[in-house]
């Protein structure tokens, strides 16, 4: 009787604290709302080492913020949400760090995909960027079939950046361009003509600015609109260099399993002080090229 | 969580119907000036409080911004709005700032390249003497400090020439177009192509933001991997203790790294 009781009466807070948020969002967007907001998850192994608890659980922790996060970014109608999960430059680390991270989000994939997780609440579909093949093969499999079994879903993105990093995107973007042009001087040959591109005078541009962005692994998603790092580092740490041209850099001091609906409120109304320079910049840009 | 959904479905149609009503939109307005308020009152005191810092590391009154340690500064980098960047005072002030803390390599940015038209003109009218030009970047030299002034083409634009010439690289290596092997190439690669296009500068350790948002507004991607990026505000308010303050903070940060190797310290 107690618990039933209990169980009840912490629903109906639960579905008050769901309505006020939902308000709040609807005040909030009054304002320009961003459409891609990119999160740097950094503060784990600080928190941990603050509780005085093992490092493993911190990163427990910041998976329970990700999903809290997660769930208030798509009840705004964020419609992209990336997160930097794990750099190559990580794998440096302790091999049983790298190994216990390694299985955490094995373990978190897994729990994402079943039937009543956020990922099926809202239709979201997932997206892994970076150089899988670095990944374990358990871990590298479970991504692959996370990124086919929601390829087809219409909802919000969510896209995770693991062995990650902007310059290893970029360079990987340089070789797809390669092969591509490759594919159609070839194509070319076979047709009796030669590419122009290739001759001496236009040698700066057989690569464009536009082949380039076509082949980065964030192709089919829109810049950022607001990059926060948790933990109030100031470094990009190799994390979308290349599209956060205009973005609004963010950097709150809480630790990641710390940052939490204020925090993120905070962050959105931050970006909409400053949301018409930014615009401003962007589409006068736009215009010169 | 379905009561809420319940209390939501019910609840958010009218509220939407609402967003028609001019009257009932005014109110929408003004409860959300309401939620910025507690956002522009947290500025105004920090602005207060950071002008106050200001002030009193200018007029020396704090003892340990006096000596700056510059060995973990070796290139620092100012990434300007181009509106601003038309106050070429401002600028020239803020590089003999510099000069005077003892910076010795500075990398001047802004989109469209009003710091290459005006910055380089008058310092290679003023009496220093050598400057040298690179494809889109220039390196002029003032007394011991080395300016390098780049714009947006240098950021994306030269990533893409650098490609280019990989590609025509890898081409040549496949003349007649059916070499069976793909194109792999290194980070180092791409960064020694970068430098045989004439787009290879250093990464700057720290970057400084003057403009109304913290943003880095297209600054060469390339070079910004690690580099520590502070907003400084607008550059027509600038001070010489916020130069300071960031420049000794920086320098705190990276003398706690000092034994570890530079990787180490990334946390998550």
């Amino acid at each position: 009787m107690e618990t039933q009781r209990e169980n009840s009466a912490s629903n109906l807070l639960g579905g008050v604290w769901c309505f006020l948020r939902k308000c709040l969002f609807f005040v909030l967007s009054f304002g320009p709302m961003p459409n891609h907001i990119a999160f740097i998850m950094d503060g784990n192994r600080r928190y941990a080492k603050s509780r005085r608890v093992k490092q493993g659980n911190g990163h427990r922790a910041g998976f329970t913020a990700l999903t809290s996060v997660l769930q208030y970014c798509y009840e705004m109608g964020v419609k992209y949400v990336t997160v930097y999960a794990f750099s190559i430059e990580n794998f440096k680390r302790q091999p049983d760090e790298v190994q216990s991270l390694m299985d955490l989000m094995k373990q978190k994939i897994d729990e994402l995909l079943k039937e009543e997780s956020i990922v099926n609440k809202y239709r979201i579909r997932i997206n892994f960027w970076g150089n899988l093949s670095l990944l374990s093969e358990p871990v590298r499999l479970a991504a692959e079939k996370a990124m086919a079994s929601t390829a087809r879903n219409t909802g919000p993105v969510f896209s995770v950046c693991v062995a990650y990093t902007s310059t290893n995107e970029i360079m990987h973007a340089v070789e797809e361009s390669c092969v591509e042009k490759r594919g159609r001087i070839r194509k070319g040959y076979n047709n009796g003509y030669k590419d122009e591109s290739v001759q001496a005078d236009n040698k700066d541009s057989v690569i464009s600015v536009t082949d380039l962005e076509r082949h980065l692994y964030t192709s089919d998603c829109p810049d950022p609109d607001i990059v926060i790092r948790t933990s109030g580092e100031t470094r990009l740490s190799n994390f979308l260099l290349w599209q956060t041209t205009f973005s609004h850099l963010q950097n709150p001091v809480p630790l990641w399993p710390e940052f939490s609906f204020r925090h993120l409120v905070w962050a959105i109304l931050e970006y909409q002080r400053i949301y018409p320079y930014l615009e401003q910049r962007r589409t006068s840009s736009k215009e010169k090229n | 969580m379905d009561l809420s959904d319940e209390i939501a479905r019910v609840l958010i149609p009218p509220l939407q119907r609402v967003q028609s009503s001019k009257i009932l939109r005014f109110t929408l307005g003004f409860f959300w000036c309401l939620l910025h308020l507690p956002v522009s009152i947290v500025h105004l005191g920090s602005y207060l409080i950071k002008q106050l810092l200001y002030y009193m590391i200018s007029s020396g009154l704090l003892q340990k911004y006096q000596n700056l340690q510059l060995d973990k500064l070796r290139y620092l980098a100012i990434v300007v709005e181009s509106e601003e960047a038309k106050n070429t005072t401002k600028i020239k002030q803020l590089l003999s700032w510099l000069s005077s803390i003892g910076v010795k390599y500075v990398t001047l940015y802004d989109m469209e390249g009003v710091l290459k038209k005006s910055v380089e003109t008058d310092l290679k009218s003023s009496e220093n003497p050598s400057v040298a030009d690179g494809n889109a970047v220039a390196s002029v030299h003032q007394e011991r400090m080395t300016v390098e002034l780049l714009s947006f083409s240098d950021g994306k634009g030269a990533v893409a020439k650098a490609a280019s010439f990989l590609c025509l690289q890898y081409l040549e290596g496949d003349s007649v177009g059916y070499n069976k092997m793909e194109p792999v190439f290194t980070e180092t690669d791409v960064t020694n192509a970068l430098k045989a296009v004439g787009h290879g500068g250093p990464d700057p350790d720290l970057l400084l933001v003057y403009g109304p948002a913290r943003c880095h507004l297209g600054f060469p991607a390339w070079r910004i991997r690690y580099t520590e990026i502070v907003h400084m505000g607008s550059l027509r308010s600038m001070k010489y203790g916020a130069v300071v303050k960031a420049i000794y903070d920086f320098s705190k940060k990276h003398q706690n790294y000092e034994n570890m190797p530079q990787f180490v310290y990334e946390h998550f």
